[in-house]
């Protein structure tokens, strides 16, 4: 866990990378993108947490993803609580 | 996305719980046959996993002994750690543990009625939940609830035992449904009476003559359907239920 860069462009570099990896379309995704404009459901952000416990050792609980709305929310998550 | 080897077989590991005998212990055998690594998992009869163990090494096979207790919620990470250091991680989990504590219902005590609801329904949940992160992120797992026709069928005395083995295939059915995109499959196998150390001690007597087949199974019958539904060939066969009964229930 934690080796990966923690800036927020490496985070969102990441959080991209995943999304793609779920199907989003790359060139749909940006911070403001949310889940519903990506066609990221319920089990794509169960999965992008446990990326995100994985690479940063950051635990999302179930309460925390489901006030994540969009892609700048999950990178900025990451940022406060890796902090 | 993790590809088959030359053999067809993902990386990682097989893990059974309660595999130091019966259909658990052929279940080992036959993953072992199959080129698995296979972890066998049991609460208090080590030297009996053991020899089972060494059975499977003796085919040229490679099993571990774990000794654990399902009913502890502390138990499946520490299972997974071990195997996931040794072998990689859990490709396939066969949730096999089980206990009876029998009663009519008017007299079974609270104790009674959640010890085996703890260890067969609650304790393969939380080995599931454990071992769905890794597998989703292989985008391929297997898990194989062994349930019993017993869930579909009563058995009067075993209330508990017939709500937990219902429970798991209600249970393999919803997660199926959730994860299947993910190239995993959730299924649950039902045994009739199987010759086991159970019914070499009486349980089941007389119900040979119901059974179309005219014998119990063997815990080889069930390994099979196991092993198949743990395999790539079953990767259309999700969220059910296959009865190995000798047509018992048919």
């Amino acid at each position: 866990m934690a080796s990966t860069t923690l800036t927020p462009e490496a985070v969102e570099a990441r959080v991209g990378a995943a999304l793609i990896e779920f199907g989003a379309d790359p060139g749909a995704i940006s911070p403001a993108a949310t889940w519903e404009e990506l066609d990221i459901d319920s089990l794509d952000l169960v999965e992008l947490a446990q990326m995100i416990e994985d690479d940063y050792g950051v635990e999302l609980r179930e309460s925390d993803i489901e006030q994540l709305e969009t892609v700048a929310d999950a990178v900025a998550a990451v940022i406060e609580r890796a902090g | 996305m993790v590809s088959a080897g030359a053999d067809g077989r993902r990386p990682g590991c097989a893990l059974v719980t309660g595999g130091s005998r019966g259909i658990g212990a052929a279940t080992a055998a036959t993953l072992a046959a199959e080129g698995w690594p296979v972890g066998i998992v049991c609460r208090d009869s080590a030297a009996e996993a053991g020899r089972v163990a060494e059975a499977i090494a003796g085919d040229g096979g490679e099993a571990n002994v774990i000794v654990a207790d399902i009913a502890d919620p502390a138990t499946p990470d520490r299972i997974f750690a071990e195997l996931e250091d040794r072998w990689g991680s859990v490709a396939v989990l066969v949730n096999n543990a089980g206990i009876t504590a029998d009663g009519l219902a008017p007299r079974m005590t609270d104790e009674r009625w959640s010890s085996v609801l703890s260890t067969n329904l609650s304790g393969a949940f939380r080995m599931t939940r454990r071992a769905l992160g890794p597998m989703m992120r292989a985008r391929w797992g297997r898990v194989v609830n062994v349930g019993s026709i017993v869930g579909r069928r009563a058995n009067p005395g075993q209330a508990n035992y017939a709500a937990a083995k219902a429970g798991l295939e209600a249970m393999a059915r919803t997660v199926a449904a959730e994860v299947g995109r993910r190239g995993i499959t959730v299924n649950t196998v039902a045994p009739g009476l199987i010759a086991t150390r159970l019914t070499e001690n009486g349980v089941g007597a007389g119900l040979a003559e119901a059974i179309p087949a005219r014998r119990p199974g063997t815990p080889q019958e069930v390994a099979a359907c196991i092993g198949f539904l743990a395999s790539e060939r079953a990767s259309y066969v999700n969220g059910t239920t296959i009865t190995v009964d000798g047509g018992l229930t048919a």
